[in-house]
């Protein structure tokens, strides 16, 4: 007679690529990667570079449209930055993709001084920015925004959706410097179509208002407070959300005006970040500096700790930047 | 005007190297301190690159036909301001600037504030990789100019090093020339102590390079290596490690306790340049 060992609830995964889409929610397949090749058919100068990981950052639609255009540099951070130095130097506009952690954490001195000290036309664009992989502390970009905000003559993208992205591309590159910009890959959800929303670089956008709360979010914690702002409704609270998709150099004078439109809001600065050295402080330091105080102040991001392993919901739950979250806490905070 | 792959004399050369010598003395001389010791055991290999092998334009350092000449090393930014004046590119006067505030002539050095600077080296390690990306644009542009990249032995302990030896190779960069400045010293002590990298040429040529060894102060055997670096028909990137004596030229500097940094006192500028002149004189009399 066989003992059968009692049937266990399937695990939920903790690979490294999921997408961040909602069961259902509408999503666009690679848009950097398509909005990338299609830029390049009128922009000769764009070539492609990455750090073996073209597959996992979209970046091989790139390749394949333009195979003559697309540099394999192998598995080496370092090289990767400084051959995209040396490609500027000579007038391309390289485009180079890896992991945020590998780009922030490996390659900083590269980045920094080989391409943004020098002023060198570069784009870097990160996949699993912040906590989009479930992959554990070894691939989750949790402080990238932190360590980038310190350098200088860099600018700091962080999209929303498939349509902050295809917008994004050719303005970012139009903007003539070094560019970071924390890429959401693979399947990525579309929702700032429904908004009157253009991506402008260097803008916050008000997506919606709201009498009670002001969300300031970035990336994907834009979607998550306006999904948020939607369910507020039901419990009578009125939020707006401004989007922030350009976290340096940051749009402080909307930030200060839409705080000081209406004071008594409170302002939840929400980002998929750690609450050190994000969004969330930079929106603080310009609001006391300016000597713009809202009635209360309250952040929304990753705590200040290595985090787990697991599947993304169940992790996005954990560390309360889950849709569920963000509306129970905000009440929370509004007593 | 355009200077181009001259077919200059060694004899002529070796005046050109006793110039950039004198005026890194001069320039040590303005602060009364600097990286002379290496200055004067490069200078050889510096008189090779731009009046021999470089083929740029002195009035216009941006001219996009020049070979480019990247200083990975940034802390030898005397040896190349000495150079790029002995070439034409900077003038003789700004000498009297140097490290001072405001001067075009920085301590280290740094491509926004010097013409004929390609790159701000000094964060070791960077040069090579950056000349990667610079042979791989010039292969894209389907033009013909060489990427010389000057670093130092101490930089073959940086791992982007060999990220970007690797890379060279796999792409087949024959438009790319590193020069290894082998003088053994780095901030700690010797370099074969500090991290011993045994035969340096062997390396680059396991990792599919075309390598030469030769002794840097000899400036017959720098124009063959030179010559040979830049005429060889072969897909691969060259190395040349040029075995360097620090203080070159200028006897009690050469003996001086060897360390990075050759302390020389205030009142041992003049005779450094009254000794370098004689040997100079005796050599060619």
């Amino acid at each position: 007679m066989s003992v059968e060992a009692p049937a266990k609830p399937r695990l939920k995964t903790s690979a490294m690529i999921a997408s961040i889409a909602a069961e259902g929610q509408r999503t666009v397949s690679a848009p950097f990667g398509h909005a990338l090749s299609k830029l390049a058919e009128t922009k000769q100068n764009i070539v492609g570079m990455s750090a073996d990981l073209a597959k996992y950052t979209d970046l091989h639609i790139f390749a394949a449209n333009h195979p003559d255009r697309f540099y394999q540099m192998g598995m080496a951070e370092q090289l990767l930055m400084m051959s995209g130095a040396g490609m500027a130097r000579e007038g391309f506009q390289p485009w180079l993709t890896t992991y945020a952690v590998f780009a922030a954490r490996r390659a900083y001195d590269f980045l920094c001084l080989a391409i943004a000290e020098e002023g060198l036309d570069v784009k870097v664009c990160c996949a699993l920015p912040g906590l989009t992989t479930g992959y554990g502390p070894s691939h989750q970009a949790t402080e990238d925004l932190a360590i980038f905000r310190g350098m200088p003559d860099l600018t700091i993208v962080d999209p929303c959706d498939a349509i902050d992205i295809e917008q994004a591309v050719p303005q970012i590159s139009d903007h003539k410097g070094a560019v970071y910009m924390r890429l959401l890959r693979g399947k990525v959800p579309a929702v700032l179509d429904e908004y009157d929303y253009k991506f402008e670089l260097g803008k916050a956008k008000m997506l919606r208002d709201g009498a009670d709360v002001l969300f300031i979010s970035s990336g994907l914690m834009t979607m998550r407070a306006l999904e948020a702002a939607d369910r507020l409704r039901a419990d009578k609270v009125e939020a707006a959300v401004l989007h922030c998709p350009t976290i340096k150099p940051l749009d402080e004078k909307t930030i200060i005006e839409a705080v000081a439109a209406k004071p008594g809001r409170l302002v939840v600065v929400a980002e998929n970040h750690s609450v050190i050295g994000g969004l969330g402080e930079a929106v603080a330091a310009c609001l006391l500096g300016s000597g713009t105080v809202p009635s209360g102040f309250r952040q929304i991001g990753l705590p200040d700790k290595f985090l787990d392993a697991g599947a993304l919901p169940t992790l996005h739950d954990r560390y309360g930047i889950s849709t569920d979250q963000v509306v129970a806490r905000t009440l929370s905070w509004l007593g | 005007m355009t200077v181009s792959a001259t077919n200059m004399p060694v004899e002529e050369l070796s005046r050109r190297a006793y110039n950039i010598r004198r005026h890194a003395l001069k320039m040590g001389q303005v602060q009364g301190q600097g990286y002379v010791g290496q200055a004067l055991g490069v200078a050889d290999v510096l008189a090779v690159s731009y009046f021999r092998a470089l083929t740029y334009r002195p009035g216009e350092p941006e001219w996009e036909g020049r070979d480019r000449f990247l200083l990975s090393i940034g802390h030898y930014a005397i040896a190349l301001y000495a150079a790029l004046i002995e070439a034409g590119v900077i003038p003789l006067e700004e000498l009297e600037t140097y490290g001072s505030d405001d001067s075009r002539l920085p301590m280290s050095g740094m491509a926004s504030y010097t013409p004929g600077m390609e790159i701000s080296g000094g964060s070791l390690g960077q040069g090579l990789g950056i000349a990667v990306g610079m042979g791989l644009g010039l292969k894209r542009k389907g033009t013909g100019q060489f990427v010389y990249n000057l670093m130092s032995d101490g930089e073959l302990g940086e791992g982007s090093t060999w990220e970007a030896a690797a890379s060279a190779a796999h792409w087949k960069l024959d438009n790319l020339i590193t020069i290894v400045d082998f003088n053994n010293q780095q901030a700690d002590g010797p370099s074969t102590q500090v991290l011993g990298m045994g035969d340096i040429a062997a390396k680059f040529a396991a990792f599919g390079w075309h390598a030469q060894f030769v002794n840097g102060n000899d400036m017959e055997a720098l124009v063959e290596a030179f010559d040979k670096a830049r005429e060889l028909d072969d897909p691969r990137p060259r190395v040349i490690v040029a075995d360097t004596l620090m203080g070159r030229g200028v006897p009690f500097l050469e003996a001086r306790e060897k360390t990075h940094f050759i302390r020389v006192d205030e009142d041992e500028w003049d005779k450094a340049i009254d000794v370098l002149d004689a040997g100079y004189a005796a050599a060619t009399a």
